[in-house]
C-alpha cells in the first residue's frame, strides 16, 4: 500500500473543510452524519442520484469493479465537479472494512480515481475500526464510538418500526414524519451529552416503539418481503434502484435486517479467526469483551420492539449464529459471509419467506453465500421464495422489476393457494 | 370474452377465449416496437370478427407489457406466472416447462416444490440470439432448422452470452466449417445456456413442455434439448400462446368496452420521459460543415492500368466482411471491394479476383498480403505471398493519412481494435473483450429488428432531438435498455442516435477505458465500416471533444494497409494464383478428428484444387507439423510434469480424493504429501476437459462465477463416480504469506468454494466431504487444527504422527516452489544467452489447467518465446508499495512479476496477464499491473479467458506484441 503520498486530513483542515459522505442506510447515516457535525466536523451526506453518477464511475473506475465502488466513487467525484463545494476545501470520507473482499480496496480505487480526474489533492478519510489508516485531523474518540454504536441501535429499531408501520399508515406521511422527529430528538439528546449510554438507550428505545405503535394504521393483508444482500446495495436506494420504495408500491411490507448484526459479525470474525488459525490470546479476550458488551446492548432492540404494539422483533445475532450452524462454517467471513445466508434463514422463520437477495453483478462473496446457498435453503425451507437480483450499470430497472414481480406473484399464490385452484379448475 | 395479450420483447401474442375457455381467436406477430398501435390493431380485428361481444376482459402479460399495462391502467400478470396458470389448467401432469422467448429463457418446475427460474442479466437473449446467429450465417432464421437437421458434428460454442458465442462462430466460419454444423452447434449452445444457467443444480425430469417461439419453430432445437436432458419433451398445441392464455385465464379481471379501450390504446402517447443525451447535430448546417470537413480525407482512385504495370493486392478477411484492394505504386486504389463474407470468405475472394483478372487482363500483381481473422485460410487458398497482423495493416494505412498518427480506433462488424502508437511502434493495443463485442453487427441486429439496413438505420438518428442515453455496457444488456426506452416512449430516431452513441461509449469506456481525449492521443484516425455511419463518427467526436480523421476508405483500411505492406515487402514476383489457376479453383470442406493427442480435437479440413490441404480449428500445431516434437521452454509444462508425479500411493487407511482445481493446483504437493504420510491413498481428479465441465454443469449455482470455479463441480462429480468415500477440499480464508503484500488472503471464491460444493453437489450424498476451515500459513497453529480435523473427520490419529506428516508436507511444498523458481531462472538465463524473447505468463496457479488456458501457453512457445510463470520470478522482487491494497497472495505475485519486468530493463522480457472472465479481483490487479509496467515504459498485454476462448484474438495480441518488440 502506498502510504507515502497519501494526503492526510490534518488538524488545520478540520477547521474549514467540508467532509462529503456517501449515503448508505438512510436513517443510520443521517444519525451518524449529525453526530459528526456535533463533534465539529463540517460534514455533508450525499443523497445525489442520477445517471451522471454512474457515468462518472464508469469513467474513473475499472468497469468490472463492483457496482458499489463504482457508485460511491462516481457520487463523490460528481459532487467535487458539481461546483457546490470548493474542492480545495473538501475532504471525502468512506468506510473501510479490511477483509478479503474487493471492498477493502474502495479507498485505493477512490484515490486512483481522484488522481485521474485531477483531484489528487483531496484528502480521503478512512472510517474503520481496524486502525488501517490514521489522520491527525480526524480522531475517532471513545465518545464518538459510543455514539456511533448507539446510532446503529437507534437506526436499526427506527428502520424496523418504519418498515412495519409505513405500509399500513392511515394518513400518508405519518411514519416518515415520526422518523424525522426522532432523529432530531435523538441528536438533541446527544447534544446534552446524553442518550447514548446503555441505560439511556434502554429507557429511550421503548418510547420510540410506543410512538410508532400509536400511528393510526389500517391493517391489510400484505405480502411480506425480506431484503438481504451485499451491504451497500442492500440499503442504498442509489444502489438498488429504490428497492424498498418499489416493493412498497407493489403492496409489500418490507423487512431489512439491521446494521448491528453486521458489526457483531465483523467483530465475531476476529475471534473465529483466532479459533481457526491461531493468534494472540489477548486480542481474543479483548474482542470477546467487546462482543459481550455489544450483544448486551443489541438486546435492547428486540426488547424495545416488543414493548408496544405487535411488531415482529428482530432475532439476536446469537440466534443467527445458531441458525447457520448446519449450513455453513463460521470461518466464511468475507463480505457479508455466512451472515447473509443466516439472515435469509431468519427472515424465512419470522414470516418473511419472500426474499430479494440484492447483489452487485459478479460480487465474489455472493457467489458463495447468496446464489450459492439458495438451493440449500430451498431444501430446508421448501416454501421459501428467494429471488437473486443483480445490480450494475447495465442492468435495467425493467428487468429487475419484472423478476421481483414474479417473486411477488409466487408469494401471493403461496399466501392464498385457493386462488390458483379456482382458476385452474 | 376474455382477452390475453402477451407483449414480448419482439413479438405480440394475443388470445381471446369464450366463457367456456374455448379459443376464439389467436394471433402471433412481430411488433417492431410499435406496441400500442399493433395492440390496437389486434383488438380492432377481434371486435370486427366478433361483433357479438361488445366488451371483454383484457389482461396484459409479457416482458415488455408491464409499462404498457400500467400506463393504460390494464390489469397485468407476470409472464412466468401466466405460463404457470395456463399449464396447470391445460396440462396438469407437467413436471417442468422450458420456455424460450425473444430475449428470455425460463424454466418452471411444477412437481416437488414449485420453482420458477428466469435468465439472469448475464445470460443473453435466446430467440434474439438465434436471429443474430442466423444473420451471421447469412440465412433467414427459419432456415436454421433445416440446416441443423443436416449436421454431422457439433462445435463447442460459448453458451453464456450471445455476443460471446459470436466470436466463437466467426472463426469457425472463416475456417470453412459447414453452416449446417454451426446451426446445430448454435442450438446446442442455447440448450447448454438454458440448462446450465437456469437449472442451477436441479435436474429437469419427467414430463417436460417446450413453449415459446424458438421451441415452437425449431424441432431441431427441441431435439437438442431432448438429447441433453435424456428425455422426450413435448411441444403442445398453442405452444406460442401459453402466456397469453394464462393472462386470459386470470380470474376476476375487469371488463372493458372493446371500442373504447381500443381508442384509448391507439390514442396513447407516452408522457413519461427517458434519459436522453444532447442531439448529434443541432442543425442541418452543422451537418453540412461536418460532412464537408470529412470529405477532404480521400485516397485517390485511378482505374487506368498501363499494360504490365505493377500492382499490389491487399485482402482483409474480417469477421463479417471481406475487404480487398489493389493499388498501384503511387498508392492509388485501382480496384477495391467491400463485401459481406456470408459465412465463408473463400467464394467472395475468388469472385473478386476473378473479376479483377477479367477487367485487367494485362495487370501484374507483384505482391499480395492478407490480414484479418481469415488470414491463414485465404493465404493458403490463393497462395498469397504475405500474412500480416491486423494491427500493423491498419497502422500502415493510417500513416498515409496522418503520418504522425498516434491513435487508431477501428470499429468493425465484430470487434473494436484500438492502438496507441509511440515512436513509430505499436505501443498499446486494446481489443474488445469477449463480453462486449458487437459494435457494427450490434447496430445491424437492431436495424434488422426494425427492418432497416444498417446505414439507413444509423441515418435516422442524425437529427434526433433527444437521443436515448443507453450508457455503455455489454450489448446483450443493451436489448433490455432499448426495451425500457421504448416503454418510455422513445422514437426509433432517438433510439438509433442513442445506439450510435452507446457504440462509442462502449469503445471508449469499456474497451479503452479512457478518461478523456488526451488519454487517447492527439492525432486520431478512425476506421472500420462502422465509422462510415456519420452518426457514429459524430458521436465519437462529440464524446472525446476532438476532431478526428476518417479516411473515405474507412472500411477498406485493413486491405489498403495490407496492399501497402505488400508493396514495401515485395520480392518482385508473386506466388498468387493467376487467372487460369483461379478458374480451376475448387474448395471442399470436411470435418475430421485429430488423433494427435488424447484431446481428440475436432478439426476442419479444407481441400483446395490440386489436393492442397489446410487444416483449421486446431488448438496446437500438432496436426499441422505432425508429431515432430519441437523443443519448447514452457514452464507450464514443467509445472504440470511436477504435479503429475503426485500419484496415488496405496495406504493402510483408505482413499482420499482431492479435486484438482483452483488452489489445489498449488497445494497438491502439500496435501498429497500430508495424507500419503498419514497412510491414505490420495486420488486426484485428472486435468479438466470440456467433459469435466459438462459433468458438473448442472450443479453450478451462479452462472457468473469464474470458469475455474465452475470446473470444480465436474472434479467433484468425477471423484464421486470414482468411488472414493472421502473428499478433502478445505475452506481456506488465508494462503501462505510470501511477504509480498499487506495480507495473505485467498479471493472469496477460492477461499469458500468448498461451501458451494457442499450445498450444491447433491451426488455427494453421505460421502465424507472434508470442507473444514484450515490455514497452513501459521504452521504452529496449523498442526493442532489439522489434528483435530483428521481425528474428527477421518481417523483418530496421534498428534506426533500429524506433526511428522505436516513437516513433510511443508518441506514438499517448499521444494516444489523452489523447483519452479529454479527452472524459471534457468529458462530466463537460457533466453538471455540465446537472445530469445521471454514471456512471463501471469495468472493463478490454476491457469495451468489446459481447459482454463486453452493452450495459450503453447501458442506463446510456438511463436518462439520462452515461457515462465509469475510464481517463478515473484520471489526475486522485494516488497514494494502499490497503489492498491495488496492483500491476496496469488495476486501479490502479479504485482511482483510486473515489477520484475519493469526492473529488468530487458526489452526481451515481457508480461502477459491471463484474466479469467468474472474474476473480480482482476478488476483491481489488471489496472495495477498495467500501471507498474507502463511507469517504466513497458507494454502491458492482457488476455481474457473463459469457457471458450477465441484463440484468433489471442494470436492478434501476441503477434502485435511481438511486432511491437520487433521480433515478428
Amino acid at each position: 500500500m502506498n502510504t507515502e503520498d497519501r494526503i492526510e486530513f490534518t488538524k488545520e483542515m478540520r477547521k474549514d473543510y467540508t467532509i462529503l459522505i456517501p449515503n448508505m442506510a438512510e436513517i443510520h447515516f443521517e444519525l451518524l452524519n449529525r453526530v459528526l457535525k456535533q463533534h465539529g466536523y463540517k460534514t455533508e451526506l450525499l443523497r445525489t442520484s442520477g445517471r451522471e453518477i454512474v457515468d462518472e464511475g464508469l469513467n474513473t473506475v475499472h468497469n468490472d469493479t463492483c457496482y458499489p465502488a463504482l457508485l460511491v466513487i462516481g457520487q463523490l467525484i460528481n459532487a467535487l465537479k458539481s461546483g457546490k463545494y470548493d474542492p480545495h476545501k473538501t475532504a471525502l470520507l468512506i468506510t473501510q472494512t479490511g477483509g478479503g473482499c474487493r471492498a477493502s480496496n474502495y479507498i485505493h480505487l477512490l484515490r486512483k480515481a481522484l488522481k485521474k480526474t485531477g483531484y489528487g489533492y483531496v484528502p480521503v478519510i478512512s472510517l474503520n475500526l481496524s486502525g488501517l489508516e490514521k489522520n491527525s485531523g480526524f480522531k475517532f474518540t471513545p465518545v464518538m464510538a459510543m455514539k456511533f454504536l448507539s446510532c446503529l441501535i437507534y437506526g436499526d429499531l427506527i428502520m424496523l418500526l418504519k418498515n412495519q408501520v409505513k405500509p399500513y399508515e392511515a394518513n400518508a406521511g405519518d411514519t416518515d414524519a415520526l422518523v424525522e422527529k426522532w432523529i432530531t430528538k435523538l441528536i438533541a439528546t446527544f447534544d446534552k451529552g446524553k442518550g447514548y449510554g446503555y441505560y439511556a438507550m434502554k429507557r429511550i428505545l421503548p418510547k420510540i416503539t410506543k410512538d410508532f405503535a400509536e400511528i393510526p394504521v389500517n391493517k391489510t393483508d400484505k405480502v411480506k418481503v425480506g431484503i438481504v444482500g451485499e451491504i451497500y446495495v442492500k440499503y442504498s436506494p442509489l444502489g438498488n434502484n429504490k428497492l424498498e420504495e418499489f416493493l412498497m408500491s407493489q403492496g409489500c411490507e418490507v423487512n431489512v435486517p439491521g446494521l448491528m448484526g453486521f458489526v457483531l459479525f465483523k467483530t465475531d470474525n476476529r475471534i473465529e479467526d483466532i479459533n481457526l488459525y491461531g493468534g494472540k490470546k489477548i486480542k481474543k479476550l479483548l474482542m470477546k469483551a467487546l462482543m459481550k458488551y455489544m450483544l448486551h446492548i443489541e438486546k435492547c432492540i428486540a426488547s424495545a420492539a416488543k414493548a408496544y404494539g405487535d411488531f415482529i422483533a428482530p432475532a439476536s445475532y446469537m440466534h443467527l449464529r445458531e441458525l447457520i450452524k448446519p449450513v455453513m462454517g463460521y470461518g466464511c467471513k468475507m463480505g457479508e459471509g455466512w451472515l447473509l445466508t443466516s439472515e435469509m434463514m431468519e427472515l424465512i422463520e419470522s414470516g418473511y419467506g419472500n426474499i430479494v437477495c440484492a447483489q452487485p453483478f459478479g460480487c465474489l462473496p455472493n457467489h458463495i453465500v447468496g446464489k450459492g446457498m439458495i438451493r440449500k435453503l430451498r431444501e430446508i425451507y421448501p416454501d421459501s421464495n428467494i429471488v437473486p437480483i443483480d445490480y450494475d450499470p447495465g442492468a435495467t430497472q425493467v428487468n429487475q422489476e419484472n423478476r421481483i414481480k414474479l417473486m411477488i406473484a409466487v408469494a401471493k399464490e403461496n399466501k392464498n393457494p385457493e386462488e390458483l385452484r379456482k382458476i385452474v379448475s | 370474452m376474455k382477452i390475453g395479450l402477451d407483449v414480448g420483447s419482439t413479438t405480440l401474442k394475443c388470445v381471446a377465449i369464450d366463457e367456456n375457455d374455448n379459443i376464439l381467436y389467436k394471433k402471433y406477430m412481430r411488433h417492431f416496437s410499435q406496441i400500442t398501435s399493433k395492440s390496437a390493431e389486434l383488438l380492432t380485428e377481434i371486435a370486427a370478427e366478433f361483433p357479438e361481444y361488445e366488451s371483454a376482459s383484457i389482461v396484459v402479460s409479457g416482458s415488455a407489457g408491464m409499462g404498457f399495462a400500467s400506463r393504460l391502467e390494464l390489469p397485468f400478470v407476470q409472464e412466468v406466472y401466466a405460463t404457470r396458470i395456463a399449464v396447470k389448467k391445460l396440462l396438469p401432469e407437467t413436471d417442468a416447462v422450458i420456455e424460450l422467448g425473444g430475449e428470455d429463457a425460463k424454466i418452471l418446475f411444477f412437481t416437488g416444490g414449485t420453482e420458477v427460474r428466469m435468465n439472469g442479466s448475464c445470460a443473453g437473449g435466446t430467440g434474439a440470439f438465434i436471429d443474430q446467429m442466423a444473420a451471421l450465417l447469412g440465412v433467414e432464421p427459419e432456415e436454421m432448422n433445416a440446416l441443423a437437421s443436416e449436421s454431422e458434428k457439433i462445435y463447442t460454442i460459448a453458451s453464456r452470452c450471445g455476443v460471446f458465442a459470436k466470436s466463437d462462430i466467426q472463426p469457425l466460419l472463416n475456417q470453412g466449417a459447414k453452416k449446417s454444423d454451426i446451426a446445430a452447434s448454435i442450438f446446442k449452445a442455447v440448450v447448454n445456456q438454458t440448462v446450465a444457467g437456469l437449472s442451477q443444480g436441479r435436474p429437469i425430469t419427467g414430463n417436460v413442455l417446450y413453449l415459446g417461439g424458438p421451441l415452437s419453430f425449431f424441432p431441431e432445437l427441441r431435439k437438442s434439448f431432448d438429447e441433453t436432458l435424456g428425455l422426450t419433451g413435448t411441444c403442445p398445441e398453442n405452444s406460442l400462446y401459453y402466456v397469453a392464455m394464462g393472462a386470459a385465464f386470470s380470474p376476476d379481471s375487469p371488463e372493458f368496452n372493446l371500442k373504447e379501450i381500443t381508442e384509448k390504446i391507439s390514442a396513447y402517447k407516452s408522457e413519461k420521459g427517458y434519459i436522453s443525451c444532447p442531439p448529434l447535430f443541432e442543425s442541418e448546417a452543422d451537418y453540412e460543415a461536418f460532412t464537408a470537413r470529412h470529405s477532404k480525407e480521400k485516397v485517390e482512385i485511378n482505374e487506368t492500368v498501363m499494360p504490365g504495370e505493377k500492382l499490389f493486392l491487399g485482402i482483409d478477411a474480417g469477421s463479417t466482411t471481406i475487404k480487398c484492394a489493389v493499388i498501384n505504386s503511387d498508392y492509388q486504389v485501382v480496384y477495391s471491394r467491400y463485401m459481406s463474407n456470408s459465412g465463408n470468405p473463400i467464394p467472395a475472394v475468388k469472385e473478386y479476383l476473378g473479376e479483377f483478372y477479367s477487367k485487367y487482363p494485362d495487370a501484374v500483381i507483384e505482391c499480395s498480403a492478407v490480414t484479418g481473422y481469415g488470414e491463414e485460410i485465404i493465404k493458403n487458398a490463393f497462395n498469397a505471398d504475405l500474412g500480416i497482423v491486423e494491427t500493423i495493416a491498419h497502422y500502415t494505412a493510417a500513416k498515409r493519412f496522418r503520418p504522425d498518427v498516434d491513435f487508431i480506433i477501428d470499429i468493425g462488424g465484430q470487434d473494436i481494435k484500438c492502438f496507441k502508437i509511440r515512436n513509430g511502434a505499436i505501443d498499446n493495443i486494446f481489443l474488445n473483450e469477449a463480453c462486449s463485442s458487437g459494435c457494427g453487427s450490434f447496430l445491424q441486429s437492431f436495424a434488422g429488428a426494425w427492418n432497416y439496413s444498417i446505414a439507413d438505420f444509423a441515418k435516422l438518428g442524425l437529427f434526433a432531438k433527444k437521443p436515448v442515453d443507453l450508457g455503455s455496457r455489454c450489448t446483450v444488456f443493451m436489448n433490455s435498455s432499448v426495451k425500457q426506452a421504448q416503454k418510455d416512449g422513445a422514437s426509433i430516431e432517438n433510439i438509433s442516435a442513442g445506439l450510435s452513441v452507446s457504440v462509442i461509449k462502449n469503445a471508449l469506456y469499456k474497451v479503452i477505458r479512457a478518461s478523456g481525449a488526451d488519454d487517447l492521443g492527439k492525432n486520431i484516425v478512425v476506421q472500420g465500416g462502422t465509422f462510415l455511419n456519420d452518426a457514429v463518427l459524430r458521436a465519437f467526436e462529440k464524446e472525446i471533444g476532438r476532431e478526428v480523421v476518417r479516411p473515405d476508405i474507412s472500411g477498406l483500411m485493413g486491405a489498403y494497409g495490407a496492399a501497402i505492406y505488400a508493396m514495401k515487402h515485395s520480392k518482385g514476383k508473386s506466388s498468387l494464383m493467376n487467372a487460369d489457376e483461379l478458374k480451376n479453383f475448387e474448395h471442399t470442406v470436411k470435418a475430421i478428428t485429430c488423433g494427435g493427442c488424447a484431446n481428440n480435437c475436432r478439426l476442419t479440413l479444407n481441400t483446395f484444387s490440386g489436393g492442397r490441404k489446410f487444416i483449421s480449428g486446431n488448438k496446437c500445431s500438432k496436426p499441422l507439423t505432425g508429431n515432430k516434437p519441437k523443443v519448447s521452454y514452457n514452464l507450464y509444462d514443467y509445472k504440470k510434469e511436477l504435479l503429475s508425479k503426485y500419484r496415488p500411493v496405496a495406504g493402510s487407511k483408505g482413499k482420499i480424493g482431492i479435486p484438482m482445481g483452483l488452489n489445489m493446483y498449488e497445494l497438491l504437493p502439500f496435501w498429497h504429501t500430508f495424507f500419503t504420510k498419514l497412510g491414505y491413498e490420495v486420488v486426484v481428479s485428472p486435468e479438466s476437459t470440456r467433459e469435466t465441465y459438462l459433468l458438473g454443469q448442472h450443479t453450478i449455482p451462479s452462472d457468473t462465477v469464474c470458469y475455474p470455479a465452475k470446473l470444480m463441480h465436474g472434479h467433484i462429480e468425477y471423484l464421486v463416480q470414482s468411488g472414493v468415500r472421502n473428499i478433502f477440499y478445505p475452506c481456506m480464508t488465508y494462503n501462505f504469506d510470501e511477504g509480498l503484500g499487506d495480507n495473505n488472503y485467498n479471493c472469496p471464491v477460492v477461499a469458500y468454494y468448498p461451501e458451494v460444493i457442499r450445498s450444491n453437489s447433491a451426488s455427494l450424498g453421505d460421502l465424507n466431504l472434508i470442507w473444514d476451515y484450515v490455514g497452513p500459513h501459521r504452521r504452529k497453529d496449523f498442526v493442532p487444527r489439522i489434528h483435530k480435523i483428521v481425528c474428527e473427520r477421518l481417523d483418530k490419529t496421534d498428534l506426533r504422527e500429524i506433526e511428522r506428516a505436516a513437516g513433510a508436507a511443508y518441506d514438499e511444498y517448499e521444494s516444489y516452489m523452489a523447483k519452479i523458481r529454479r527452472k524459471g531462472k534457468e529458462y530466463i538465463d537460457l533466453a538471455k544467452s540465446e537472445n530469445m524473447a521471454v514471456i512471463i505468463l501471469c495468472g493463478r496457479p490454476y491457469h495451468l489447467d489446459s481447459e482454463v488456458n486453452h493452450g495459450i501457453d503453447k501458442l506463446i512457445c510456438e511463436s518462439g518465446a520462452v515461457l515462465v510463470t509469475e510464481d517463478s520470478v515473484s520471489g526475486d522482487v522485494e516488497k514494494f508499495a502499490t497503489n492498491v491494497l495488496d492483500q491476496w497472495t496469488y495476486q501479490s505475485r502479479l504485482y511482483a512479476a510486473a515489477k520484475y519486468v519493469a526492473q529488468s530493463h530487458d526489452k526481451n522480457i515481457n508480461l502477459v496477464q491471463l484474466v479469467s472472465f468474472g474474476c473480480g479481483t482482476d478488476a483491481i490487479t489488471t489496472d495495477e499491473v498495467r500501471s507498474i509496467l507502463e511507469s517504466s515504459g513497458r507494454i502491458y498485454t492482457q488476455i481474457k479467458i473463459d469457457e471458450i476462448t477465441n484463440l484468433g484474438a489471442v494470436k492478434i495480441r501476441l503477434r502485435s506484441l511481438f511486432a511491437a518488440l520487433g521480433t515478428e
